[in-house]
């Protein structure tokens, strides 16, 4: 399988938009994760990210605005042998859609969770979204939010999310990576999509859309890795009392054995849900990669499992068998 | 016991349990109706819950009926009023006498009209049968609480659950009455407390203590109700409520069609026991998903038909309105899908627990855009069995979401019901499509009824997106094209319209009817019944019942144009009658409306067709 038997149609985003980026390293991950064209469903709400379907040579869906972590649910349920990616923007997921969101993740539906974080509405022509900072000026709030944001992280941990990994949609590598691990991760897998809205919210993860910017504002986690970052991995993150640190390696009395050791399987969030947290704001760098992955039963597996159970405990398996487990009486 | 106490011999009684919501009335009801069933008779039940749960005690608000009509031939309703009224304290006599027949036997327990109790219920004086205006002569009197603590007092139980036992005194009581045999229901209760032989029998002994009870009070009463077995149709039979038999029929369906069978639902008074039902037989390998709301009850379901499976979903009241953005989907993607809509009072929360038929127009036409759907009503609950199959059905073969509807009253009322034999029923044959088209195929390509094309995931060369976006006939590719978009809309209505339906049958006086009547759905039994009677009085009258709503049967109009006067009877304030005005031309019927929440009266139907 290569990229091109993923692909179909001719996308009609605007030009530099971030969606391009990550449908090219989506279908680039598909190619290299190799499952048939046939098997996949690629299943989106409503919005400029949700268009992706359309540009896919799999099954799919582009359905109605909130609704597709429901719909591929079903999907994933009703056939769990197909590979199942539902797509959403930050509006589609966290908004409208932010009740499917969190029972998909409590549930632990085994799919692949894309969430295409821009910041704003974009089909709707420039609104502020669920994930914009207090304050941001957009048509609908032209004098400023007067509301704070979700941080999919933690929603995704509150749903008792066992999977949230993060990459830059400019980063093909890190976003290649980061769709394998959801598809090798067995249960709701979500992964941030950080992406620029070059007409309405241009700019917006500007401190990261670079590489060169990344090695700057960046920090790349990798299980079973120190959390160290910098041109020269110059500089690490470690605990103090209950928060995380960033210190410079070699300065303060700090030496590399002091930094954290990244461990995304970790069955307790606490910080992992800091790493996901941290921001170029508060002096931090955004957190790349595989955040957390901690294996526990998927739902779609446990549904067909109890059916399997059921199967052989009950003696009744089909309709007419049904109707014997009744009071009968007969009228001759 | 009064030995003038008057219960004569007939061919059709009406009892109704009644007491506070935790008394287990709607257990003793139903067991009445099991054993009744089981020799021979005719049932039609309803249930009538409190819409609080958890009311006060002994409070007006809380009191919970079970109403069973039994007969020696067929019964279409659970009857207008009782001819045998349990009352298991003070509020139950106090809410329900209303139901009772003049000169109704009355069942209480004294031990549960003391002061306190009497005050809860809003008496002003101890002499509550005079306060009510009812002769004791006619009531049954017995310190019924007494009698089961005492029957009870060796069994090691504690108080608690002790009394909990008193509805098994009631039930002894009426089997007494009705001379029914109590084997029946003390196998009944060592099957359902299977787990717990202790509590099965302290039930069995507190039974047969009513059943003595009034063996021993009635030594001298010799009249007593006797029901003779005259049913026509030979073969065997179960008792089942209409809830039951949809989930039956969305199981025979679904095997019929060799597909997996797929409810996504979301618990809703009274739809919810269909998700009950359903979600015993994973046996049968049925899936069910109790979803986090109506929305992704609906939504789910419709991503079980994409991937093949036979995706249904059900509800009730608000959760109509809050699936129809998915249904509407179901429509724009061509995919099958069943929603079953168990309406009950509204609108909002409405009337939770009660019946109406005010959610036609609502599944008819209530979504954006041109949204056209089959609608399907059933008529009673052994019905539902045959709706459902034929909702499912319709809606694999035609490649379209489908409504079913029902209501409360014929969701929780029950019937005798005849054992069906699947062979006995249609093949299901879903178009899926036809290998020879890989290589050419595109999503709208139509069969010659103008059905869409099944391709299911995990088919090679099939690969296709579909959506909520106008797609292009030719291609499936998105287009605003404004020929193509009306092309699309006709193209969807003409497939509807296509479906081939039965003929609407004329019952009664078809030739030379005066007056037709016109019905839909589960009130079916109280127009025919109400035909009976007016045809009984020498009157020409006909029922013309309607079980497809959209597609129409084909001879709808020669039909309603054919009488000198028509007279749409419905539980809401006219929409059928409005959708055959829309679909019928010229056609301008009478109307009958009631939205009561409670299944009409056939001897206010007869007096009221009587005045057309």
């Amino acid at each position: 399988m290569n990229a091109q038997d993923y692909k179909k149609g001719q996308p009609r985003w605007c030009p530099g938009c971030g969606d391009h980026f990550f449908l090219a390293s989506l279908h680039k991950a598909m190619a290299e994760i190799g499952v048939a064209p046939k098997d996949i469903a690629v299943i989106s709400g409503i919005g400029c990210s949700s268009r992706l379907p359309h540009y896919m040579a799999t099954y799919g869906m582009n359905t109605i605005h909130g609704r597709s972590a429901a719909i591929a649910t079903g999907v994933k349920v009703a056939n769990p042998k197909l590979t199942v990616w539902q797509v959403s923007g930050d509006g589609d997921g966290l908004a409208i859609g932010g009740n499917h969101f969190i029972h998909a993740n409590r549930r632990n539906v085994n799919m692949n969770m894309i969430l295409l974080n821009n910041r704003i509405y974009g089909l709707t022509k420039g609104q502020y979204s669920p994930t914009c900072e207090r304050g941001f000026v957009s048509k609908s709030s032209p004098y400023g939010t007067v509301e704070d944001p979700f941080r999919p992280a933690e929603l995704c941990f509150g749903a008792r999310g066992r999977f949230f990994a993060r990459a830059v949609a400019t980063d093909a590598p890190g976003t290649i990576d980061v769709l394998k691990a959801a598809y090798a991760h067995q249960g709701a897998s979500v992964c941030e999509i950080l992406q620029n809205c070059v007409i309405f919210n241009n700019g917006t993860f500007d401190s990261v859309y670079s590489a060169a910017g990344r090695k700057q504002n960046a920090i790349y986690v990798r299980h079973g890795e120190k959390l160290v970052f910098g041109e020269n991995n110059e500089f690490g993150l470690v605990q103090v009392g209950f928060g995380l640190k960033v210190v410079e390696i070699g300065k303060d009395g700090y030496t590399l054995d002091d930094v954290l050791v990244h461990d995304a399987h970790s069955e307790d969030n606490t910080l992992q849900l800091k790493l996901a947290l941290m921001g170029n704001d508060d002096g931090f760098p955004v957190a790349l990669g595989v955040i957390r992955d901690v294996q526990a039963p998927t739902y779609d597996e446990a549904v067909h499992q109890q059916i399997e159970e059921v199967k052989a405990q009950k003696k009744y398996h089909t309709f007419a068998e049904l109707l014997e487990t009744n009071d009968i009486w007969e009228v001759k | 016991m009064k030995d003038s106490l008057d219960i004569r011999e007939r061919d059709h009684v009406v009892v109704r349990f009644s007491g506070d919501s935790g008394d287990g009335m709607q257990l003793a009801g139903s067991i009445f109706s099991t054993v009744s069933a089981s020799v021979g008779n005719s049932i039609s039940t309803l249930p009538d819950f409190p819409a609080d749960i958890r009311a006060p005690q002994g409070s007006l608000t809380g009191v919970s009926g079970f109403q069973v009509h039994i007969g020696a031939d067929l019964v279409y309703t659970p009857g207008d009023e009782c001819d045998v009224l349990v009352c298991m304290n003070a509020a139950a006599l106090k809410t329900q006498y209303q139901y009772a027949k003049p000169g109704a036997a009355i069942i209480i327990d004294t031990d549960s009209f003391g002061p306190k109790d009497l005050e809860k219920a809003a008496f002003r004086t101890e002499d509550y049968l005079g306060e009510m205006g009812i002769d004791p002569d006619r009531v049954i009197a017995c310190p019924l609480t007494t009698m089961v603590r005492d029957c009870l007092k060796d069994s090691g139980m504690d108080l608690k659950s002790i009394n909990k036992c008193r509805n098994m005194f009631a039930l002894g009581l009426v089997c007494w009455l009705f001379d029914r045999d109590l084997d029946i229901a003390f196998n009944f209760l060592r099957e359902k407390f299977a787990r717990k032989p202790a509590i099965a029998e302290a039930n069995i002994k507190v039974i047969q203590a009513g059943y003595d009870y009034g063996h021993n009070t009635h030594s001298s009463v010799a009249n007593v109700y006797r029901v003779e077995t005259k049913r026509k149709v030979p073969g065997r039979y179960m008792d089942i409520t209409g809830n039951k038999a949809t989930a039956y029929g969305f199981i025979a369906a679904a095997e019929k069609a060799g597909l997996q069978l797929f409810l996504g639902s979301y618990p809703i008074t009274p739809a919810t026991d269909v998700l009950h039902e359903l979600s015993k037989h994973k046996s049968l390998g049925v899936v069910t998903v109790q979803c986090e709301d109506e929305i992704a009850g609906c939504a789910s379901a419709l991503g079980a038909s994409f991937a093949g499976s036979l995706g249904v979903t059900s509800t009730s009241g608000p959760g109509i309105c809050l699936k129809s953005e998915a249904m509407n989907l179901g429509v724009i993607m061509e995919l099958p899908l069943v929603v079953l809509d168990v309406q009950r009072g509204g609108p909002a929360t409405g009337l939770p627990t009660k019946s109406e038929q005010t959610d036609l127009l609502q599944v008819l036409v209530g979504r954006n855009g041109e949204s056209p759907l089959p609608v399907i009503a059933a008529f009673s609950p052994t019905d539902c069995f045959d709706a459902a199959f034929e909702a499912c059905k319709m809606a694999l073969e035609h490649m379209t979401p489908v409504v079913l509807l029902t209501d409360a009253f014929v969701a929780n009322g029950s019937g005798a019901f005849r054992l069906p034999d699947l062979a006995d029923y249609p093949a299901i044959n879903p178009p899926y499509v036809p290998q020879e088209l890989k290589g050419q195929w595109t999503p709208y390509m139509r069969a010659e009824n103008g059905t869409r094309y099944w391709a299911v995931p995990g088919t090679e060369g099939f690969e296709h997106i579909l959506g909520g976006l106008e797609k292009d006939d030719k291609t499936g590719a998105i287009s605003t094209n404004p020929e193509n978009h009306d092309l699309m809309t006709r193209k969807r209505a003409q497939k509807i319209a296509n479906i081939p339906v039965p003929d609407l049958e004329v019952q009664g006086d078809k030739d030379d009817a005066d007056l037709l009547i016109v019905g839909f759905g589960g009130t079916y039994g109280h127009l025919r019944a109400a035909m009976d009677e007016l045809r009984q009085q020498g009157k020409k009258v006909a029922l013309a019942h309607f079980r497809n709503i959209n597609p129409l049967p084909k001879n709808t109009a020669e039909v309603l144009l054919k009488y000198p006067k028509v007279v749409v009877a419905e539980q809401n304030m006219g929409q059928f009658a409005g959708w055959l005005r829309m679909k019928v031309d010229g056609f301008v019927p009478r109307q009958y409306n009631e939205v009561k929440g409670q299944p009409f009266k056939v001897s206010e139907l007869v007096e009221s067709f009587s005045k057309l």
